[in-house]
């Protein structure tokens, strides 16, 4: 299986290459177009500013190329958040995969969230073998209001979606490569999709 | 729900943890891998690794240990110790830490907050802050407390936040080592000040003053070291005793 971490600049992409490797698989980190295009799975990492996050993936010409990925890829939180419409930090246009928007959270809790946190109402092969209400490590101020797409859902302060799927595209607010071995089998169900 | 973060934390020297462990259980005493695994293996929700070297081969070796650490652990770490540039922040992250974390150094430039949170996002920029009481006022100490500042903490904190911390790990050098307790009047204060996450630390001796540092020091995570490393607490004790007095917690 050829599995490719798209490299653009943001992100802790050496973690997720690592529990690729627990999960005795080795991944490639590329942002070349025909690597990507050939691989069985792709993820999306990324951490960071969302606007500069998009402006590095512009500049690798990456952002005409993801949208149009025809196997399963898996968008790791901002990562995620770039495959939606819109972000408003930063002000950034998406990749408008998924059909929403990326939002603020209220003061009303503190923010950023960071920590474990559960996933409940879940919708995916992605989430075979999880139980409902399983934590999740997370670490985000910006969140997917809920909507049709949602595979997931979070309560923080309000319930959100926390996963994403639109045909082969998924998105995890959370991540599924710090969420000790919840998120390593949320990782082998990604690799193990079949499209 | 949101649930309350447990932190082990390691001290590192020239790589290795220095502080004596009480782990019947170890290969090797001195090896901060094999250690954090374990940690993260007892329900560990996140660790620290602070590095207290002081040679020129520092930052080799401490972007190894980190690298190691990510190839092995699957739950999230901060790394501190002596990071006083974007550089250093970079290398970091780059060989797997999900944070760092700063004292000194932002207190020497305040701009480092602004310029690491710009570059890298404010989730991975955890500012220390170590005080203690003088003449009733907290203040701002460095070099692990022994070098008065005439900076206030409450003051410090809210700079912190405006220039991007992502969370305020507290400790007060008037109960680290004490085992009485957190200092939770301090920690309520500056979780009410504040909108970051505030992780306690100093002062954990046992398992009611962990529930306590939650409850009425409003804290979002604990740090304690030798109650682990010596086993005075098990992790999964203390959170079945915390989920009994209803705090939320990961089990």
């Amino acid at each position: 299986m050829k599995i490719v971490i798209i490299n653009y600049g943001a992100g802790n992409i050496q973690s997720i290459k690592f529990a690729i490797q627990r999960l005795g698989y080795e991944a490639v980190l590329s942002n070349d177009e025909a690597e990507i295009r050939n691989a069985d799975k792709v993820i999306f990492p990324g951490v960071g500013e969302a606007s500069s996050a998009m402006e590095m993936l512009k500049a690798t010409g990456l952002d005409k190329v993801i949208p149009t990925l025809k196997q399963p890829v898996l968008g790791i939180c901002l990562g995620m958040q770039l495959m939606c419409n819109y972000c408003e930090e930063g002000d950034t246009q998406g990749l408008g995969i998924f059909n929403c928007d990326v939002i603020k959270f209220d003061a009303t809790e503190k923010v950023p969230q960071i920590g474990w946190n559960q996933i409940e109402n879940l919708k995916s092969d992605l989430f075979k073998g999880i139980k409902e209400q399983e934590y999740m490590y997370l670490v985000h101020s910006f969140y997917v209001p809920l909507n049709n797409e949602a595979i997931a859902t979070t309560n923080y302060g309000i319930k959100y979606a926390s996963a994403l799927q639109e045909k082969n595209f998924y998105g995890v607010q959370f991540h599924p490569e710090k969420s000790s071995k919840a998120g390593a089998q949320i990782l082998q169900n990604f690799l193990m999709l079949d499209i | 729900m949101l649930t309350k973060r447990i932190i082990p934390c390691l001290d590192i020297k020239n790589g290795r943890t220095v502080k004596g462990v009480n782990f019947v259980d170890l290969r090797d005493a001195g090896d901060p891998v094999e250690l954090a695994e374990i940690y993260a293996n007892e329900g560990a929700d996140e660790l620290v690794f602070l590095d207290i070297t002081a040679t020129e081969q520092k930052r080799k070796t401490l972007a190894e240990l980190v690298m190691h650490v990510a190839e092995k652990v699957n739950i999230p770490f901060t790394v501190g110790g002596g990071i006083s540039s974007v550089e250093d922040v970079e290398v970091l992250l780059n060989s797997g830490a999900d944070k760092v974390s700063i004292n000194s150094s932002a207190v020497k430039n305040p701009q480092l907050i602004n310029d690491l949170a710009a570059k890298f996002g404010s989730q991975c920029v955890v500012v220390a802050i170590d005080a203690k009481q003088i003449h009733g006022e907290w203040m701002v100490h460095l070099v692990g407390g022994k070098v008065p500042t005439e900076i206030k903490l409450f003051d410090w904190a809210k700079e912190v936040e405006q220039r991007g911390a992502g969370e305020i790990l507290f400790t007060s050098m008037d109960h680290d080592g004490t085992k009485n307790g957190f200092a939770n009047e301090a920690l309520a204060h500056l979780s009410e000040l504040v909108n970051i996450p505030i992780i306690a630390s100093g002062g954990a001796g046992n398992m009611q003053h962990f529930t306590d540092t939650f409850i009425e020091g409003k804290a979002d995570a604990a740090l304690a070291a030798s109650v682990f490393h010596f086993k005075e607490i098990e992790i999964v004790d203390l959170k079945n005793e915390l989920k009994r007095n209803n705090i939320p917690v990961r089990l």
